[in-house]
């Protein structure tokens, strides 16, 4: 019981990482980046094309999980600077189209690029196996990911209130024609928030590589669990993203324990139920 | 928003040409299977369930100004009701024909009365949780849908069991469905759900109930996706939870947007074009999404208000030179097809 918990944690703090990136694009931008998940996708593949082409040692995983991330980030910069940039003033469906556009766009590409098969990356070996925590047996990589998660969290949390650019960031969220009329560039603001939202998106492919087997489709069934995590903790909000990535993490580790075949339906059901509520979402829309 | 009302030569216009190239259509429509080979008739039979079923979403869409992302559960809870129906019951089949469409227009009662009390992106992230959450159930509950692998073989009576036969079922129900749909438009009600579309504040200073327009709207276009969804059962003869996936509600927003969300006929140009691109391209490579994505980029930077959206646009604007005082926003949402 404790060491599912334990791994739903885990899970979460992906969860989380992943939907931080597409919460914050959506805080500042206002735009529904459906091509999110295909970023977490991309993300994964390159971390298996990177592993093996820098070779089996501990190097492989390390450098996979710094560079991949990098190279998803320079993707969503040439997807803002190229086509998004010229839709933030229509309305969002429009917006939501085009991102989806790139979702099937991304999607056959990846197929064309590395294919069909099921591709999967080894665990380094100072990683792998597990041990026992709090009375439970925890794999090594899962305690790696719960300690990842809340540097994520802590790291965000520093440059959008502590340093002046996270102070433009979240000036822009709140009103973006004053950070114009004062003199700041909002649309670098924008580039440089999408292409943190797709590091991260590229990030939590990347961690989590190791644990699944890649595959295409990886896209979707994430920017569906990424898209309630925002829902719930109200569109925009870093912090009610945690909140939420937490409540679906934990709620799905202990829906598969008590019902397993229906632990499918439970984060949409805790979503519905979190709406009806409070239709905007725990916590408030903008920081 | 703009001035909806149509200069003088275009309103003389719109009902005429409209008229005329229905009429002309449903002819070539009605002699059509007589003509081609089967699996024509079955490729345009396609074309009419999906016509009817891209029309019915842009009924909330286009026309109420809804945010609907996922109308792709109704066309699934019609098909699977008629299905279920079918295989579990002993009822007659024009009965269970007839009470599928009722239960989709349930679920849209059940979902939108949670939706509609959210605006703009909340209502569509409600609508698609809420559908994905349906889809969540069907995909899962092994012993009543029949989970990932669906249903199939659904009996169909003897007269319906030919292409021929199934193709004038579904092109008789889907013709009248349209035209209902195509009244209710332009009906008073149709004419208020446009007005609350286009100025809610102003709509509810007069005295309008917006939230009761758009769950009645909701609720119809619930019901007749639904019966685009007995219509597929009647050519497919088995249902699969992917009928109520979300990418399937991707698809028919395309449809909407590519024909013109304006536009009644936009939907029908735009469904019918989707089937024959997929149908073609489908031919040559396996990579039909990745052209999908590429049309669908095409129309939203270059092509906002569809293909019809667009011919309206030109067609106005060289009926109406030199009218004076006629500014350039009263061409944006003209009806001329």
């Amino acid at each position: 019981m404790s060491s599912q918990l334990l791994i739903g944690l885990s899970r979460a703090m992906l969860l989380f990482i992943v939907a931080a990136g597409l919460t914050l694009v959506f805080g500042v931008l206002r735009v529904i980046n459906f091509a999110h998940g295909s970023f977490y996708m991309i993300g994964a593949f390159l971390a298996y094309t990177i592993a093996f082409s820098l070779g089996s040692g501990p190097g492989g995983f390390w450098g996979a999980l710094f560079l991949a991330p990098l190279a998803v980030a320079f993707l969503s910069l040439v997807m803002e600077r190229f086509l998004l940039r010229f839709i933030y003033k229509r309305e969002h469906l429009m917006q939501m189209l085009l991102t989806y556009s790139l979702v099937l766009i991304f999607g056959d590409a990846v197929k064309m690029i590395w294919g069909t098969q099921y591709k999967s990356i080894p665990v380094p070996e100072s990683l792998s196996g597990s041990f026992i925590f709090l009375g439970a047996s925890l794999p090594r990589y899962n305690a790696f990911l719960l300690l990842v998660g809340p540097l994520v969290a802590v790291g965000l949390w520093y440059l959008l209130t502590r340093t002046k650019v996270g102070k433009i960031c979240r000036a822009t969220a709140t009103d973006r024609e004053m950070v114009d009329a004062l003199g700041i560039d909002s649309t670098r603001i924008f580039a440089a928030v999408f292409v943190l939202g797709g590091w991260l998106a590229g990030l939590g492919g990347a961690l989590i590589a190791p644990t699944v087997s890649i595959s295409l489709g990886m896209d979707v069934s994430v920017i569906i669990s990424a898209f309630l995590v925002v829902v719930i903790g109200g569109l925009g909000n870093i912090w009610g993203a945690l909140v939420s990535s937490l409540i679906l993490g934990i709620g799905e580790a202990i829906g598969v324990l008590i019902w397993p075949q229906m632990a499918i339906v439970l984060p949409f059901l805790i979503t519905a139920v979190v709406l009806i509520l409070r239709p905007s979402g725990l916590l408030k829309s903008v920081w | 928003m703009t001035n909806r009302e149509a200069p003088a030569g275009v309103a003389a216009g719109k009902g005429k040409t409209g008229l005329i190239i229905a009429a002309v259509l449903v002819g070539a429509l009605l002699f059509f299977p007589s003509f081609v080979p089967r699996y024509y008739v079955y490729l345009l039979a396609t074309i009419l369930v999906t016509v009817l079923l891209a029309n019915s979403l842009n009924f909330v869409l286009g026309y109420g100004g809804l945010l609907q992302l996922h109308h792709a559960v109704f066309y699934g809870v019609g098909a699977y009701a008629a299905a279920l129906i079918l295989v579990r019951t002993s009822w007659p089949f024009w009965l269970g024909m007839l009470a599928a469409p009722f239960v989709a227009a349930f679920a849209a009662l059940l979902i939108g009365w949670f939706c509609v009390r959210l605006r703009g992106l909340y209502f569509g992230m409600l609508t698609l949780a809420l559908g994905q959450l349906v889809w969540a159930v069907v995909y899962r509950w092994y012993k009543f849908t029949g989970g990932d692998d669906g249903i199939h073989g659904v009996p169909v009576p003897e007269w319906l069991s030919s292409i021929n036969a199934a193709y004038y079922f579904i092109f008789f129900i889907s013709t009248v469905s349209l035209a209902i749909l195509y009244i209710i438009i332009n009906s008073p009600f149709g004419l208020t759900l446009q007005a609350v579309r286009d100025n809610p504040a102003r709509s509810e200073s007069v005295g309008v109930d917006i939230k009761r327009h758009q769950l009645a709207a909701f609720v119809l276009s619930g019901f007749f996706a639904g019966v685009a969804g007995v219509l597929f059962v009647v050519l497919e003869r088995s249902v699969s939870p992917a009928l109520l996936f979300w990418n399937k509600s991707a698809e028919i927003l395309i449809m909407c947007l590519l024909g013109g969300m304006f536009t009644f006929a936009g939907p029908l140009l735009g469904a019918a074009a989707i089937v024959v691109i997929s149908t073609v391209v489908g031919v040559y490579t396996e990579y039909w999404l990745f052209v999908l994505g590429i049309i669908l980029l095409a129309v939203v930077l270059f092509l906002p208000q569809g293909i019809l959206g667009f011919l309206n646009e030109v067609w106005c604007k060289k009926q109406n030179k030199g009218v004076r005082g006629l500014d350039v926003g009263s061409c944006e949402r003209n009806e001329v097809f």
